[in-house]
């Protein structure tokens, strides 16, 4: 069953037939395994892992992704987390994680220019009663992202045809 | 000018230059004709190696071999078959299993002595026994029960000169994994003949359907035998050149003499790679496993959809779909197919005269890949004239 997780993960869009030809399982209890899951919740959804910087080089379409440390003052009964459910219901807002450290939560904010994401902090986010100091830090580069390895060749050295 | 060692002019060039030739001077190929991992060696592995060339570690290992890394294989061969070599006399750090047979069938063999060869396999087993001075003598398997050794067949071979038999479970070209039953029977045939057992096992990792049975652990095999096997396929580490060779300290000793004079040792960062792979590559080494094996099924599923018969694979990362419903020889096979549609397998009468009649694929590629060759083999099929229906 940890095979067909592992194998959508890479592939979201490998279909039941296909998982069941990999590994050996029955189609059908593929089809219901994963249904299963898509009714828990523990799949969400399906999506595409995005190159952006590649995107804006070959298309112009620019993204800006910044991390953003938000400093929070906690309160008696709900600590963090009505503040951390108030910023996640921005759309904007593409990650928020409450962590160690210096700061309490830390956001993964996308926009389509610095100063989207500027505007975003200064009005929505920093004014939110409670949130005490914000840090962004803009992405300048992104070498590796959800397990993809964006950089490096991926050319294949092999010989054509070999003993 | 004087005419050049006999018995080098002798020894046929390999049957797949050709193809890669063409192969080569050809544009949108997809090549199902290499002979080696897709991945590159896992980073943790590759790090190691970078370390130690940072570090200056650039020099000579003893003849045998790093201690550590021997300590480290046998300790493993312990771990997965219950084999107890000594580190000290009884393992020899080789470049790549291909030293390793050549070590192995030089300390064997005095001239004319035969080595039996079950095929189809490998294309160096023949050459390097007959450039060892001795004599190949093959013993064809066949697609009908998936390249299964049958030892009565390997008995009828024997002559007073045999010497040795060479096998290979999970095979190249087949993909073949012999049953544990059918390698016993053959330790019994050694025993009774008194001939030394030569055992590749470079593929071991790579068994998909049963836990390998390696042929040094079988009952009155580990005396006779010369376990051979390596990192390049299980850790994707064909370029470093770093194998082994397991046997009793008479033999292993022997070989290693012969290592000295030739090799000196094999590689220092290599060695230290493969020690890093051992220490704490598994991990990766699994997850490459298992994408083979699913590559394997998508595969072998889609030539059998396409009309092409393929014993099914157990080990290594080649099928060996039979050919003969197309009328075609193998050779005549493959260069249409390369022709016609870009896709590169090789024949199956490079590994002996019982691949005619298959091609060998390789599916350590991408599944797009794997997918697209099968659309144009698909392609290929249809166009050729309908063959004439067997007898």
């Amino acid at each position: 069953m940890r095979e067909i997780i592992d194998i959508l993960q890479t592939d979201g869009h490998a279909t039941p037939e296909r998982i069941a030809t990999m590994t050996g399982l029955d189609a059908d209890s593929v089809r219901d395994q994963i249904a299963t899951w898509e009714q828990e919740k523990i799949i969400r959804r399906y999506k595409a892992v995005v190159d952006l910087d590649r995107m804006r080089e070959i298309t112009g379409i620019e993204v800006i992704t910044a991390l953003i440390d938000v400093s929070v003052s906690p309160e008696r009964g709900v600590g963090f987390d009505d503040v951390a459910a108030r910023i996640s219901q921005f759309p904007e807002v593409r990650s928020v994680y409450l962590v160690s450290g210096a700061q309490d939560l830390r956001c993964v904010v996308t926009g389509r220019s610095m100063h989207d994401v500027a505007d975003f902090v200064a009005q929505k986010l920093a004014t939110i009663s409670r949130v005490t100091a914000t840090a962004t830090h803009f992405v300048l580069k992104t070498y590796k992202d959800d397990g993809e390895l964006l950089i490096g060749a991926t050319e294949d050295h092999r010989l054509r045809v070999a003993p | 000018m004087r005419p050049l060692n006999p018995a080098v002019v002798a020894c046929p060039p390999s049957g797949i230059r050709r193809f890669f030739d063409i192969a080569a001077s050809m544009e949108d190929v997809i090549s199902l004709g290499v002979g080696e991992p897709d991945y590159a060696t896992p980073w943790r592995i590759r790090e190691a190696g970078i370390y130690a060339l940072e570090s200056g570690i650039t020099t000579y290992t003893s003849n045998a071999g790093l201690l550590e890394l021997r300590e480290a294989i046998c300790a493993d061969l312990d771990r997965r078959h219950g084999l107890s070599y000594q580190p000290a006399d009884e393992c020899l750090i080789t470049a790549g299993v291909s030293e390793g047979l050549d070590l192995a069938l030089r300390a064997l063999l005095a001239p004319g002595e035969e080595v039996l060869i079950p095929e189809p396999c490998y294309v160096a087993y023949g050459p390097c026994v007959s450039l060892a001075g001795g004599t190949p003598v093959t013993v064809a398997t066949g697609g009908v029960d998936g390249f299964r050794l049958h030892a009565d067949r390997i008995a009828d071979a024997v002559t007073p000169r045999t010497k040795a038999i060479l096998l290979s479970s999970p095979a190249n070209p087949t993909g073949a994994v012999q049953a544990r039953e059918d390698l016993a029977a053959v330790v019994e045939l050694a025993v009774q003949h008194d001939l030394y057992l030569i055992s590749d096992e470079i593929y071991e990792r790579l068994s998909y359907l049963s836990p390998h049975v390696c042929v040094a652990a079988l009952p009155g095999a580990l005396e006779r035998t010369i376990l051979l096997s390596g990192f390049s396929k299980a850790y994707a580490m064909t370029g470093w050149r770093v194998g082994y060779l397991c046997a009793p300290a008479p033999i292993s000793e022997l070989a290693c003499r012969i290592h000295q004079y030739t090799m000196l040792c094999a590689s220092h960062m290599s060695q230290l790679a493969a020690l890093e792979a051992l220490r704490s590559g598994e991990a990766d080494a699994n997850e490459m496993i298992a994408d083979y094996d699913r590559r394997r099924r998508i595969f072998v599923k889609g030539l059998c959809e396409i009309g092409l018969d393929c014993p099914e694979p157990g080990g290594a990362f080649y099928a060996f779909p039979s050919i003969s419903s197309t009328g075609l020889t193998s050779q005549d096979f493959a260069e249409r197919l390369l022709y016609d549609e870009h896709v590169a397998v090789v024949p199956g009468d490079v590994f002996g005269a019982s691949g005619e009649g298959y091609v060998r694929c390789c599916y350590a590629t991408a599944l797009s890949e794997l997918e697209e060759a099968l659309v144009r083999i698909e392609r290929f099929l249809g166009k050729l004239p309908a063959a004439p229906a067997a007898h």
